[in-house]
């Protein structure tokens, strides 16, 4: 296995319950890689994702990462998830504590790192996401954009290794959903690996190096994205994204 | 004899019954706390035995009288070698299983009230907290804990309410709380009905009091949120 290497991810299987929502997932994420994740609802996404940093345990099947498998018994989930960034739908800034805080605490507790050093950073990033200004605020007085760029911020300061995205724009108001990309593509231009589920199929298009199409717990088809959104091969998804592209 | 004069002649009996009343409310709102604390803690574990005792516990505390849990609490506590003496004017060896039963009892209502504000605050926030690594411990402390003690400290604020009511109870194993010394008074006197008013009255006081510093904690505590 190449040094490149970052998810290995081997039949994966998740069911909840009866319910089969992922049914033998193969496929490999590389450092540097910008994948995008399209499909119609309850596809099995988020799930997917979410089962790379383990918010979701697997069924059955292998994930190794940087050459552990994750999924073995006894593995440090906590350590793994400091190497793993998440970013969600809802956002779910941590209520009680400002924009600063929201960065720092993570650093301190997890990472034991110098409040000072910690502070630095997240400032850094606050910067970075064009919110110096909210170090203050608390998550409540934030509009819905800005709070998901505290939380991309939020993820950054752990300094993971890959970045997940799951549906980060579907909760935002139409008007929020540009300045939330723009960041994420900021990222994307540094070279961040990241795995971002999406149904901006622009962004999918103009960002990703490489788009997966999910339907039914498979990754029925993926590629480029100019293979798959100018000739795709798979009929459901070509059915998907005539239904998508259509709305636009 | 009108409401006026009886207290006016009894007072002293109805001043040292509240102090009695107010020390064992006290004391039970305190220890039933930290009870209430570990109780709801067991409730959530996820280790299968302590879950199901919590359980347990609740149910049979809610499903059951208070005055029989009394009665229970003193005739099989009776093997615990309790202090002899008096406190501020109350035999040991009768407040102390008083306040062990009253404390069992509002542990199991404590503890329903925590494990509900806990469940109350979303569950994303517990993800997000993971997410960043961790422990489910950490996320607790230092996300999921200050969120819920807004929604627990309201319905708390009842319970330590109801708590300093149901101490009446506590007269029948005679302890000379409120109620009791009401008792003697109406016996003294032959004049029931001012004596209870005069003993609502004190009851309403305390609440009032209770129920105003409950209102200021509160209000420190949003403060420091917003």
């Amino acid at each position: 296995m190449s040094d490149n290497v970052l998810f290995e991810i081997k039949d994966l299987h998740k069911s909840f319950g009866n319910t089969e929502v992922l049914k033998g997932i193969n496929e490999t994420i590389r450092r540097g890689d910008v994948v995008s994740i399209i499909g119609p609802s309850g596809s099995g996404k988020s799930t997917f994702i979410r089962c790379l940093n383990l918010l979701e345990e697997p069924t059955s099947g292998s994930i190794i990462f940087e050459g552990q498998d994750i999924t073995k018994r006894g593995f440090d989930v906590n350590r793994h998830r400091q190497k793993v960034g998440m970013v969600f739908q809802q956002f779910n800034l941590f209520n009680n504590l400002n924009v600063l805080e929201n960065l720092t605490i993570s650093q301190e507790k997890v990472k034991k790192v110098s409040h000072g050093e910690a502070e630095k950073r997240a400032l850094e990033l606050l910067k970075r996401v064009g919110l110096s200004d909210k170090a203050d605020a608390y998550p409540s007085q934030l509009s819905g954009g800005q709070k998901q760029r505290v939380a991309i911020a939020r993820s950054l300061a752990m300094e993971p290794d890959v970045m997940l995205f799951d549906e980060p724009t579907s909760a935002l108001d139409p008007e929020m959903v540009g300045e939330v990309l723009n960041v994420i593509k900021d990222l994307a231009d540094d070279g961040i690996t990241m795995v971002v589920v999406t149904h901006e199929m622009g962004f999918a298009k103009k960002v990703a190096n490489r788009v997966l199409f999910m339907d039914e717990g498979m990754i029925l088809e993926e590629g480029s994205p100019e293979d798959i959104f100018d000739d795709p091969q798979n009929p459901r998804t070509k059915e998907f994204l005539s239904k998508v592209i259509n709305v636009i | 004899m009108n409401i006026y004069e009886i207290f006016l002649d009894y007072y002293q009996y109805f001043l040292r019954g509240t102090r009695t009343t107010i020390v064992v409310a006290l004391l039970t709102v305190l220890l039933g706390s930290v009870l209430g604390c570990v109780i709801s803690l067991l409730r959530l574990s996820k280790f299968k035995p302590f879950n199901l005792f919590a359980k347990l516990y609740i149910t049979v505390i809610r499903g059951t009288p208070m005055l029989v849990q009394l009665y229970i609490v003193y005739y099989q506590l009776d093997f615990i070698p309790y202090p002899q003496g008096s406190f501020l004017g109350v035999s040991l060896d009768r407040v102390i299983p008083c306040i062990i039963a009253l404390s069992i009892n509002s542990a199991a209502y404590i503890a329903e009230v925590i494990r509900a504000g806990i469940q109350a605050v979303d569950l994303g926030q517990t993800e997000a907290a993971r997410s960043c690594g961790m422990t489910s411990g950490q996320a607790m402390r230092y996300v999921i804990m200050p969120q819920a003690v807004k929604n627990i400290l309201p319905a708390i604020g009842n319970e330590f309410v109801t708590m300093v009511k149901e101490t009446a109870i506590i007269q029948y194993l005679g302890v000379s709380d409120l109620m009791y010394n009401n008792g003697i008074v109406v016996t003294a006197t032959y004049n029931p009905l001012p004596c209870y008013y005069i003993s609502a009255i004190i009851y309403l006081a305390l609440n009032i009091c209770l129920g105003k510093g409950l209102n200021i904690f509160e209000r420190r505590l949003q403060k420091s949120e917003r």
